[in-house]
């Protein structure tokens, strides 16, 4: 990096504004970037901070009514952004190059990746069709894809994930753009192929001298790949510097707030640091006294002292093409003769990757998946065997789950009291009305929400609450277990640090014993006192946290926690 | 993004509904506005029938063959009492109109209602539980709809001709042409609800019900049905107009309501004889309301699709 080179692209003072008959929106405010040739510049902030919007006012793709009000943008000195739009289209692609988030949607699945990448190089260099063919080729083989030549013939769904990003990436070098910029690249994709994929993007950088602007709302990333790091928060960028800086000591207090909440990989700390500079905060709510609250009630559950719960050999499969013939059945085994125990009061987690039958495990212990095989005993009573109704609630009620996606885990059309009365109605909680209402206000005012929240509709509130609400509804049949799964992994780092805390403190409290699923290790590390590892359905490793962090003993559990972003580790 | 300026959500429903893009759109389409308003002052006129007629039709004592076959009160012979004219029996067209519209929307509202009952509730059961109900549930509607519409409304309406004992069937008529048109939609809902409700049944709100314990029919009830709603009531709107039409049809091909308490379709068939000897006004007026008013629901239909899809916006 060169300090002195003439910068590659720059952005002055640029605003973008979305009218709309509310009013109008400021999507970017008062934004500077300057990005040099062979540079990493990473853009970080929380969903809705205007990340992405700085990427699409560079590549001129606002969408209508969208628009740019201030500001200009040049790339190598050249004014770009009052380019008419034929010329502006010659640029896109030739000298800036994009990868978008998801690679399965910015992919044509009807047309082979040679058909896809041999017309963009015609479209934009002058070159034959035989020269496009052999540079396709080469340009897979660059991006690391075994077996090019085959390789090159497919179509975007005969490639997994991570393959099928690196065609993406393909695509947006092949016609050697000056610049790449990267909207977060690596969210859609495991730990282990993101690593690979940052990997390659440094790489093609150095190489190849381009600049590039990576979005991203992932200080794990920012660590591994920027060079510099603007922070944006509320459409302006609040500070910029080099990356070393930003992480360890920024000056900005949002900066600061959003690098503590991060949760740190290689130690468990008490509780997260909250900031106040985000969203507001639940209130610290009022210690209870259990055994005169409404929560504390009828908790005598008995069952003895033997483990909660206890699952042995459970395998669950999932027709994956149905056919009237049996033999022409074709299953994927989801769940593959997994065991284990959860004692009272801990917190056991489970780690892996997507679609490593975590989350199978979960629906199946809370019912709803029935399994093919294995036992499934709850506080001494075996799930699996039972048959009657009345028995089944009698045990549901005392597991509760807490889901991935707060926007989808609440029906849109009850209100917040109604979705948290229901369980407290259905199970015969209460007395009476007056009651249910008295214990709905009071889960609300205990998750941080407040009893005002109780006439509203869910799409009033912002992820992090509904989170809130979830979890207040999962409390109202005063459970003893509780499945998390991954409660946090849709939401911004802030939010997540105090959906966690609030975790803790209710199990604290309550003597909760829990089931937590995530993927992310330092999540893990900071929640849990035992771990199990998961990989394509079966339980690999089980053991204490702190050992399982310092002494891991499956090569798998190795190899994952290699992988675990350790955005300290450069300071 | 960042807050937008000044839009705090009002608290009652009403200020709710008037903020809403619903509200917005309506009242910033000038044709739909039109539409509802025709449509509003169609339904209210039939409604109140008796009331809004200058003329009872039916009251054989105040009809006189003297008045029959007068042209429009603007034309030459016209009477200033019959705006549009009399028909054969010396009826007021006006009135034969607004009582017949009563007839047809009533026919049209209820086998829109009765569809939509047997459509929701096949597609609820279909989508939720999947499976072998599943494909049974949909193979029928699969092959209910190789059949036109019309063909089966003629259907039940022959088998129920043949098994009502004689005179019967001119009392019940109404309600087997409410029947024949019901079975002949329901499939439309059923179709649209099982899709929606294949998706709702995966969204984790429905899971978060089934780990608290509900019971099926209580998940669909209050936790599907309200969410699967929206795609239903624009069906129901489009399905109205079209209903309209098919009780039309029907009466006018004869099988439908008697004469004695005719609808638009009996109507426009009672006037076609008379189409080629002069009076054309016994068939053009109903026609022209009958256009009038199916156009305007499926305006209205139209518009609410296009208001409550997100896409399209």
């Amino acid at each position: 990096m060169t300090a002195t080179a003439a910068p590659l692209l720059e952005i002055r003072d640029l605003r973008v504004e979305f009218p709309s008959r509310r009013g109008v929106l400021v999507a970017a405010r008062e934004v500077d970037l300057t990005l040099r040739s062979g540079e990493i510049l990473g853009v970080v902030g929380e969903s809705g901070a205007g990340k992405s919007t700085i990427a699409n006012a560079v590549m001129g793709l606002i969408e209508p009514p969208g628009r740019m009000a201030a500001g200009e943008i040049l790339l190598k000195g050249e004014r770009i952004d009052t380019l008419p739009g034929e010329r502006m289209r010659r640029i896109r692609g030739r000298r800036i190059g994009m990868i978008f988030q998801d690679p399965l949607t910015s992919l044509d699945p009807l047309q082979t990746v040679e058909r896809q990448l041999v017309e963009t190089m015609l479209t934009h260099l002058d070159i034959s069709e035989r020269e496009a063919r052999r540079r396709a080729v080469e340009l897979l083989e660059q991006v690391g894809i075994p077996d090019p030549a085959q390789r090159v013939k497919n179509y975007p769904h005969q490639f997994s994930g991570g393959m099928r990003q690196r065609v993406v990436i393909a695509l947006a070098i092949c016609c050697e753009p000056e610049v790449l910029l990267a909207d977060e690249p690596t969210t859609a994709l495991d730990v282990s192929i993101q690593a690979q994929i940052l990997d390659l993007l440094r790489r093609l950088v150095r190489e190849r001298g381009m600049g590039m602007v990576i979005i991203t709302h992932d200080m794990g990333v920012i660590a591994e790949i920027t060079d510099r790091v603007a922070v944006m928060y509320r459409s302006r960028v609040v500070e910029e510097g080099p990356t070393e800086k930003i992480l360890t000591d920024p000056d900005h207090p949002y900066s600061r707030s959003l690098i503590a909440a991060v949760p740190p990989p290689d130690r468990r700390i008490d509780r997260f640091p909250l900031v106040e500079y985000i969203e507001k905060a639940g209130t610290p709510k009022k210690a209870l006294d259990l055994s005169t609250h409404w929560l504390g009630r009828a908790r005598d559950f008995g069952g003895g002292d033997g483990p909660l719960l206890e699952i042995d050999n459970l395998t669950m499969r999932f027709l994956v093409r149905p056919s009237l013939i049996p033999s022409r059945r074709k299953w994927m085994t989801a769940v593959d003769d997994v065991s284990l125990r959860i004692r009272e009061g801990e917190v056991f987690g489970l780690v892996g990757e997507s679609g490593s039958g975590k989350s199978t495990v979960a629906r199946l212990i809370c019912g709803i998946h029935a399994p093919h095989a294995g036992r499934i005993r709850f506080a001494g009573e075996e799930l699996t065997a039972m048959r009657s109704r009345r028995e089944i609630n009698r045990l549901r009620r005392q597991m509760q789950m807490i889901f991935q996606d707060p926007y989808s885990s609440l029906n849109p059309r009850m209100k917040v009291r109604d979705i948290v009365a229901e369980p407290i109605r259905f199970h015969g909680l209460a007395e009476n009305g007056a009651e249910v209402r008295r214990i709905v206000d009071d889960l609300l005012e205990h998750v941080g929400l407040g009893a005002s929240a109780a006439p509203r509709y869910p799409h009033e509130f912002s992820g992090g609450q509904r989170q809130r609400i979830s979890i207040a509804r999962a409390l109202a049949t005063r459970p003893r277990f509780l499945i998390c799964d991954e409660p946090t992994s849709a939401l911004d780092v802030s939010i997540q640090a105090q959906i966690l805390n609030l975790l803790k403190d209710l199990q604290e409290e309550l003597g909760l014993t829990m089931l937590f699923i995530s993927h992310d290790l330092p999540v893990i590390r900071q929640m849990c006192d035992r771990v199990g590892v998961m990989r394509h359905g079966r339980l690999l490793e089980v053991a204490e946290t702190e050992t399982l962090f310092t002494r891991p003993e499956h090569p798998y559990t190795r190899h994952l926690l290699d992988l675990m972003p350790r955005m300290r580790q450069r300071a | 993004m960042s807050e937008t300026a000044g839009s705090a959500t009002p608290k009652t429903a009403l200020g709710r509904f008037l903020d809403s893009d619903l509200w917005w759109s309506f009242t910033h389409s000038p044709v739909v506005m039109l539409a509802a308003l025709v449509t509003l002052a169609m339904v209210l006129s039939a409604v109140f029938a008796p009331w809004v007629a200058p003329h009872d039709p039916f009251d054989l004592a105040s009809l006189d063959l003297m008045d029959s076959l007068k042209p429009p009160a603007w034309m030459e012979g016209g009477d200033p009492r019959y705006w549009l004219g009399t028909d054969d029996q010396g009826r007021d067209i006006l009135s034969t109109i607004l009582y017949g519209a009563r007839i047809s929307l009533l026919v049209g509202f209820l086998s829109v209602i009765l569809a939509m009952l047997i459509g929701v509730t096949v597609g609820l059961v279909a989508g939720y539980s999947g499976g072998i109900a599943d494909a049974v549930l949909m193979r029928i509607a699969d092959i209910q709809l190789t059949f036109p519409a019309i063909l089966i409304a003629l259907l039940v309406d022959g088998v129920m001709r043949g098994i009502l004992p004689p005179g019967a069937h001119e009392r019940v008529a109404l309600f087997v042409l409410v029947l024949a048109i019901a079975l002949s939609h329901w499939v439309q809902y059923a179709r649209t609800v099982r899709s929606s409700a294949m998706v709702e049944r995966n969204k984790e709100y429905v899971q978060a019900a089934r780990v608290i314990g509900l019971p099926a029919p209580l998940i669909l009830v209050r936790h599907i049905l309200p969410n699967v709603m929206g795609p239903v009531l624009v069906i129901a709107t489009i399905q109205l107009a079209l209903a309209i039409i098919i009780e039309a049809t029907l009466s006018f091909l004869g099988v439908g309501v008697p004469p004695t308490s005719p609808s638009l379709g009996t109507l426009i068939r009672i006037g076609n004889d008379y189409l080629f000897s002069g009076e054309w006004w016994i068939t053009v007026f109903p026609g022209l309301a009958l256009i009038i008013l199916v156009l305007a629901v499926n305006l209205l239909g139209d518009w609410l699709r296009d208001a409550l899809n997100p896409k399209l916006r």
